[in-house]
């Protein structure tokens, strides 16, 4: 089972990733931005860094990298896709997820444990996770603040996978870090097989690190691939 | 021809723009009560060869359809720098 671990130029959390994958049972392989042939990926991961220096737009550039064509074909065709924060925001740019990434309330680089309530388990990501469970996991981004202009649709579609909350599992402002819209912290596309969070679950992936709570969000992921294969 | 134009992005209304709000704020801190928003964008100075201002502003208007702005959050104008 491979997974397309995709490194732009400036990405540094590929073999964070890999690794958190591997140890869920998953195949991953590291893949260089260049690459215009992915057949064989059973599922794809755009991992956390700074593509293309954040140039422009974070993401703004990284989205034409000849390997985009490969990620949206694979997409399109249901194959399990996770971005992690600089990757959310490329899936975003892409037009792949829904909204956009911007600068944090409070204009400050936040690199910290958050807690996050699963909204809904009907994702490649979440599907192994239960309806409220809380999971605390590193956070680490400039621009984290989900916006969209059209809020109100991504709330009825239902693609809300994650929201920032506090330890007992209630959103409010001050479990809000960067200020996201409807302290929104992940969401999927329609079909459920993209995914997109700002939190770093590899980050959260052995006890040494201090919780292993973004496994059941890894380990879902790889069992997606497994099944969609199947 | 070779034509200069401006290009300036700016944040589509009621998103939020901690940049613009915290400079409201100090501004407001200052004594400027008058001031009612305040909000942050990007201009972009672009030279290009096109045989007319209209065979480039179309051009433009791809570019920033595509890549300039993200139509997401964004809205862009054009104007011919003097």
């Amino acid at each position: 089972m491979k997974i397309a671990v995709v490194v732009f130029p400036g990405t540094n959390c590929e073999h964070d990733i890999a690794h958190a994958l591997a140890l869920a049972g998953g195949e991953p392989e590291l893949v260089w931005h260049t690459d215009d042939d992915l057949s064989g990926a059973e599922g794809v991961v755009l991992p956390g860094g700074f593509a293309h220096g954040d140039y422009l737009r974070t993401g703004a550039i990284a989205r034409f990298s000849p390997v985009m064509n490969e990620v949206e074909r694979l997409a399109t065709q249901g194959i399990p896709t996770l971005g992690i924060c600089n990757g959310f925001q490329i899936l975003c740019e892409a037009g792949l997820l829904p909204g956009a990434l911007v600068g944090n309330v409070g204009l400050k680089f936040i690199c910290t444990p958050v807690t996050l309530r699963v909204e809904s388990t009907d994702s490649v990501l979440t599907s192994a996770a239960t309806v409220g469970q809380v999971l605390k996991i590193p956070l680490n981004s400039y621009e984290g603040n989900f916006v969209a202009d059209d809020i109100k649709a991504i709330e009825d579609d239902g693609v809300v996978i994650l929201r920032y909350s506090d330890a007992e599992g209630q959103t409010r402002d001050s479990a809000n870090p960067n200020g996201s819209t409807n302290a929104i912290a992940g969401v999927t596309n329609a079909g459920g097989n993209v995914v997109g969070l700002m939190p770093h679950p590899e980050r959260a992936s052995e006890q040494i690190l201090g919780s292993t709570d973004g496994m059941v969000l890894v380990e879902g992921f790889v069992e997606s691939v497994r099944s969609v294969r199947v | 021809m070779t034509l200069s134009f401006e290009i300036t992005i700016s944040r589509k209304p009621g998103l939020s723009d901690p940049e613009g709000a915290t400079t409201l704020k100090a501004l407001h801190d200052l004594g400027y009560a008058d001031v009612a928003s305040v909000s942050f964008g990007r201009v972009i100075s672009l030279d290009i060869e096109a045989k007319d201002e209209d065979a480039a502003r179309r051009l433009l208007d791809e570019m920033c359809s595509k890549l300039l702005a993200n139509p997401v959050i964004e809205s862009y104008s054009v104007e011919l720098a003097t």
